[in-house]
């Protein structure tokens, strides 16, 4: 089947720039113990600074400095918001996290406007790369691919082979020992917190284009990436590359399919009740995979929670 | 002692029949739609055709009665239908009298009910619901009440209209049905498969498939199963962010064929699409922009772009709301009772300023108006949508569209 080769494609992109979006907030976790909801609204303010600076600037210009702009925002929320926050425990971190994504919502409807904006992919990443069976694969998804695969494969090279990465693990594990050493702890996390969202940025420039850019794009996105990042492990970059992908395929596997929740049951032995528009069962035996394959995810996650509560590739013990 | 009260009396007395006299009363219009969340900018375009209709059609042309002056008042309903039922409440305890609302048929047939109910209830307060785009035909069908009018064709006349074109394209052989799962989503896939049987029986419905509402973050793996298809059509209900999404995947990922739609225009999706859509993308809807029907259509068009000139004039019939509401209220004399403005609009006929004829059917209280067959297209657009040079031109056109046809509706009237 060449639908195979072409729906693994299409869910390593979509798995793929999950990752990008977990990777930050699951760094952002294991340093602070906070969930940030914000997270997704990084991912927005990205799309959205490439879409403005695209205007006068392309695409590629967009691709490089929106990112950091995103990143350096990120940072002085750490700075002058969370740190301060932080003495008086969890609760309010994450009612600030929270505060801080409408405000942002807000604002970018503030300034752009409540309607989609034309942001597109650039000229010359407009056509097909190859095509499987008449499906085509645009260009900008294997660009998508690279790019993703490439943050990956850096983040993981300065995480375990540099010094940086060694101070930075060792810092979100045993903070006091690392200060006392003399390093500037604050300035790690302040770090970490920056590039964790310049990294939601990246996402957002580069999926701006095809998922569209619009004031509702963090909201779709927001819950499940919290989702990815429970079912790889808080904190594990592993596990948050293996989650992405995992929900990346669920998902495109079951919306390409209509697999029918009748034939599934009929297939266990189950008979269908007669009629069924009078059967309690009806919703049941009616379902089919494109219509529940959004919350796959979280039922996942349920089960990951139930019976491997720290995740996939998680540390902690239950 | 005595006289300061009388003369106290006296002046207060005047001062308020001066105030009565003066009647400058205002009409308030409660707009129950999304003002924030996915479905923003649709609703909030929605909410600016609105307040200009009734500033341009109404208050700058002295009113209705004696002077009272429309005032459309916002809510946020969040497109949750839960919330409309807050919001309805809240304008109800402001004593607002009419309701307008229209994203989403799911709040529609909840707050059909809960203003009927509402109505049996206080029949003091009673309040009138112009529905303006929910266009599931339950509304004006087996859920039909005497409070509920509609201004837009609904799901089924614009099916009747759109299989009419796909029926006389003798290259379309196979044809995909996707939509939003929920009731018009539903209701959108049952026409086109009951009048595409009637119409072309050896037409094949390739896919039938309905995707959650709002949700869908990359529509590839549907555009994938679209192309796999082999569809010569694609027929879609999408609205909001999922019409971007439907159609810019299924555009990038190779389909060439036509892609019937229903609001595939305006509030950023006509620029989303660009040059992409040129040549697939249709439209059904009521409501001729290009070619401009007339000077008036015309001068009212560009006096809108002046105060939003980021805005569109992407759903026409609203002006046709306020001007028949304005002729309602104007024909009962009161604007307090919605009785008799109720039976003012039910059967009312009027000369919409986009062109058409319009009269509001008795018996279901479902208008019947000309619907077009739209292209998206850069050429030939006098008035274009998002400033993006592409705008939608009327393609075809079907006159007083299913003026006959038929309606389960059982009204009981006061």
């Amino acid at each position: 089947m060449d639908l195979i080769l072409v729906n693994l494609i299409d869910g390593l992109v979509t798995g793929l720039l999950l990752f990008m979006l977990s990777a930050g907030l699951t760094l952002i976790f294991s340093m602070m113990g906070v969930l940030n909801f914000a997270h997704a609204s990084f991912y927005m303010l990205g799309a959205y600074f490439a879409f403005q600076i695209s205007l006068y600037l392309g695409f590629w210009m967009g691709l490089l400095i929106a990112p950091l702009a995103v990143g350096v925002m990120g940072a002085g929320v750490e700075r002058y918001g969370l740190r301060r926050v932080h003495q008086y425990g969890h609760v309010p971190e994450l009612i600030f996290t929270f505060g801080l994504a409408l405000l942002i919502e807000e604002l970018v409807q503030f300034i752009w406007g409540k309607n989609q904006m034309p942001y597109s992919t650039p000229e010359i990443l407009q056509f097909t790369a190859f095509s499987i069976a008449g499906n085509s694969i645009p260009a900008y998804k294997i660009f998508m691919i690279f790019i993703s695969i490439a943050i990956f494969i850096g983040l993981l090279y300065v995480l375990t082979r540099t010094r940086v990465g060694m101070i930075i693990q060792a810092a979100l594990t045993y903070p006091k020992t690392v200060e006392a050493l003399g390093h500037n702890v604050p300035l790690i996390f302040m770090g970490v917190f920056g590039v964790g969202t310049a990294l939601a940025g990246v996402a957002g420039v580069i999926a701006g284009p095809v998922l569209g850019t619009f004031p509702g794009m963090a909201f779709v996105l927001g819950s499940i990436v919290f989702v990815t990042i429970v079912i790889g492990g808080l904190g594990s970059l592993w596990g948050a590359l293996v989650a992405s992908l995992l929900i990346g395929w669920i998902t495109t596997f079951s919306k390409a399919y209509n697999l029918r929740m009748e034939d599934v049951l009929t297939g266990l032995g189950f008979t269908k009740p007669e009629p069924i528009w009078d059967s309690a069962w009806r919703d049941l035996w009616s379902i089919t995979s494109p219509q529940i394959a959004d919350i796959l995810p979280y039922i996942l996650m349920v089960l990951i929670l139930i019976f491997r509560p720290y995740g996939l590739f998680g540390k902690r013990d239950a | 002692m005595r006289t300061t009260t009388m003369l106290g009396l006296t002046t207060a007395l005047t001062l308020a029949a001066s105030a009565f006299a003066a009647g400058a009363d205002t009409i308030k219009i409660a707009f129950i739609d999304p003002l924030s969340g996915p479905f923003a900018g649709t609703g909030t375009n929605g909410l600016h055709q609105y307040e200009f209709a009734a500033e341009e059609l109404v208050n700058k042309q002295g009113g209705v009665l004696d002077g009272d002056m429309f005032e459309i008042v916002a809510f946020d309903n969040k497109i949750s239908p839960k919330e409309s039922l807050i919001q309805l409440q809240v304008a109800i305890d402001q004593g607002i009298r009419y309701i307008a609302q229209g994203n989403s048929s799911g709040v529609a047939n909840a707050l059909t009910e809960a203003i009927s109910k509402h109505n049996r209830r206080n029949p003091d307060d009673r309040v009138l619901f112009l529905n303006y785009s929910a266009v599931d035909p339950a509304l004006t069908n087996d859920k039909c009440n005497f409070w509920h009018f509609r201004f837009d064709a609904n799901a089924d006349i614009k099916m009747d209209a759109l299989t009419d074109v796909i029926a006389a394209d003798d290259n379309i052989e196979k044809v995909y049905v996707i939509g939003q799962d929920y009731s018009f989503g539903k209701a959108v896939a049952a026409a086109a498969v009951r009048f595409l049987g009637e119409k072309r029986p050896d037409i094949e419905i390739v896919g039938n498939e309905l995707h959650p509402i709002g949700k869908v973050k990359d529509f590839t793996p549907y555009a994938r199963k679209i192309m796999a298809s082999d569809a010569d059509a694609i027929i879609t209900g999408n609205w909001g962010a999922d019409m971007v999404g439907l159609g810019r995947s299924v555009l990038e990922n190779g389909y060439t064929g036509p892609l019937y739609t229903y609001y595939a225009a305006a509030d950023g999706i006509t620029a989303a699409f660009g040059d992409a859509g040129v040549g697939s993308l249709k439209l059904v809807a009521e409501g001729q922009i290009n070619p401009p029907v007339n000077d008036r259509a015309a001068a009212y068009y560009e006096a809108f772009k002046a105060k939003y000139p980021d805005g569109n004039i992407s759903q026409a019939r609203i002006t046709n709301v306020i001007e028949m509401l304005a002729k309602a209220i104007n024909e009962a004399g009161t604007a307090d009772d919605v009785v008799p403005v109720a039976y003012a609009l039910a059967g009312m006929e009027h000369e919409s300023l986009w062109g058409t004829q319009l009269k509001m059917r008795e018996s279901d209280h479902q208008i019947i108006q000309d619907v077009h067959i739209h292209a998206h297209t850069n050429d030939g657009v006098t008035f274009d949508y998002d400033n993006s040079g592409f705008g939608l031109k009327v393609d075809s056109t079907v006159t007083m569209a299913a003026a006959d046809s038929p309606t389960t509706c059982k009204m009981r009237r006061p």
